[in-house]
């Protein structure tokens, strides 16, 4: 049936939210090229049967015409909108993680998204610093409303030295806690340095079974 | 910020009015522009007048509070508001870069037929929307469109547009009184709005209004 296959393109992305591999000899590359192979045979027949009705005057072609005409069109439809929303996808990430992108993303991408990327970078990095007066204004900070000044994190990579906005220079070691400002933590927790520690109330359950255990003792030595 | 307020300042672009503005007026202005924007479908005119007396005013703020003392509370209290005004402008820019993104020929064909004087976008604004479409047809080109066969490899640009959708419903608070309003979609209705009313209301029917600064989305 034509246009299963640029159906299982769009399926995919649905499927994963990750960016999945687009090398050569990938699943999906494969996919995209029996979906392009589709609309070239849709096109050469209906090329072939349009020769026939304009000569032979053929009306009885016109429909099958119609119908891979709409096939084409959908199959192109479903490509571009799969390297779009890769697109976006890719987008997010260069808000998320910086202009480097870890290596892991990097492997999966083709040759044409990475010239992208690199070209959204540039034109992202002319806007910024056009904005204010001398060196531009970093629109990828303060992407959460602030709520405090400093936040407890948690360092869950070694990351080395830190220099705080004071000039003070921080070590950031594995596993240790520290109380920095917000302006400072944000990229490194957006990039998994830091970990943000949450007031999660670990102890609050075990405090109400004290207490529990405390009324049942009054009530024991009531009795 | 409050502390600061009391700083005159001139608003750069507003050279003909001569206008004394504080910059708590700015930052209130900003914060309606930021609050239109964030609720409007479509991107509105550009502010960058407030934006860049704004930013101008942080770095200024910034070197005040470089002479503060490092255990001085108010040098606290100053930082915080200042991260809080560059969310507001950040947020704010965020949105007209996402709208611009999302909407980028429907806004480049709408802007081609504005003079420069009304036009929506700044020049940054207007190059980084250029920049982006050209990308996209790079990418769509290299990776797709030139296998195709015959008529299939052009980048066709109605059927990729992208419009806002201006039937979508908004909440506003009016600033000034106006009348008669007509409800789309009916046959004459009219309704009027008094100064601070607030009203759910089909957003093609006051687009104008946000834009001239009549009502505020909220």
């Amino acid at each position: 049936m034509y246009g299963r296959k640029g159906f299982k393109l769009i399926s995919e992305l649905d499927l994963y939210s990750d960016i999945l591999p687009f090398n050569v000899g990938c699943m999906i590359e494969a996919l995209i090229k029996e979906v392009l192979q589709e609309m070239q045979s849709l096109y050469d027949a209906n090329v072939a049967n349009s020769n026939a009705i304009r000569n032979d005057n053929n009306m009885a072609l016109l429909p099958s015409v119609q119908l891979r005409h709409i096939a084409l069109k959908r199959n192109k439809r479903c490509i571009l909108a799969y390297i779009y929303n890769r697109m976006r996808k890719l987008k997010e990430l260069r808000w998320e993680l910086g202009s480097i992108l870890p290596p892991e993303i990097n492997t999966n991408l083709i040759n044409a998204e990475v010239q992208w990327f690199q070209s959204y970078n540039k034109s992202l990095a002319k806007y910024m610093r056009s904005l204010g007066e001398d060196h531009g204004f970093n629109l990828t900070t303060n992407m959460v409303p602030p709520k405090t000044l400093y936040v407890e994190v948690k360092c869950v990579e070694d990351f080395g030295k830190l220099e705080l906005d004071d000039g003070q220079v921080i070590l950031l070691k594995k596993n240790t806690y520290h109380l920095l400002p917000r302006s400072v933590c944000e990229p490194l927790i957006r990039q998994g340095i830091l970990e943000h520690k949450k007031y999660v109330s670990m102890e609050f359950p075990s405090y109400e079974q004290e207490t529990q255990t405390i009324q049942l003792r009054s009530i024991k030595s009531d009795d | 910020m409050e502390n600061n307020g009391d700083v005159q300042m001139t608003a750069e672009n507003d050279d003909q009015e001569e206008e004394e503005v504080t910059a708590q007026s700015v930052l209130l202005a900003i914060e309606e522009a930021w609050l239109n924007e964030k609720f409007a479908p479509e991107i509105l005119p550009h502010r960058s007048d407030l934006v860049d007396c704004m930013l101008q005013q942080i770095t200024h703020m910034e070197e005040n509070m470089k002479r503060l003392d490092k255990e001085d509370l108010r040098l606290m209290i100053h930082r915080m508001e200042l991260d809080r005004i560059k969310y507001v402008i950040t947020n704010y820019l965020r949105a007209r870069l996402e709208k611009i993104e999302k909407y980028t020929i429907h806004i480049l064909s709408q802007e081609a037929t504005r003079s420069s004087e009304e036009c929506y976008l700044t020049v940054a604004e207007l190059q980084f929307a250029k920049e982006f479409l050209t990308n996209i047809e790079m990418l769509f080109k290299t990776i797709a469109l030139q296998h195709m066969p015959g008529n299939f490899q052009t980048f066709e640009v109605d059927t990729l547009t992208v419009k806002p959708n201006l039937q979508t419903y908004v909440f506003l608070r009016a600033n000034d009184r106006i009348n008669g309003i007509i409800i789309p979609g009916s046959m004459d209705e009219e309704i009027d709005l008094e100064p601070g009313s607030q009203h759910i209301i089909q957003y093609s029917a006051v687009a104008d209004l946000v834009k001239s600064g009549a009502v505020k989305l909220i």
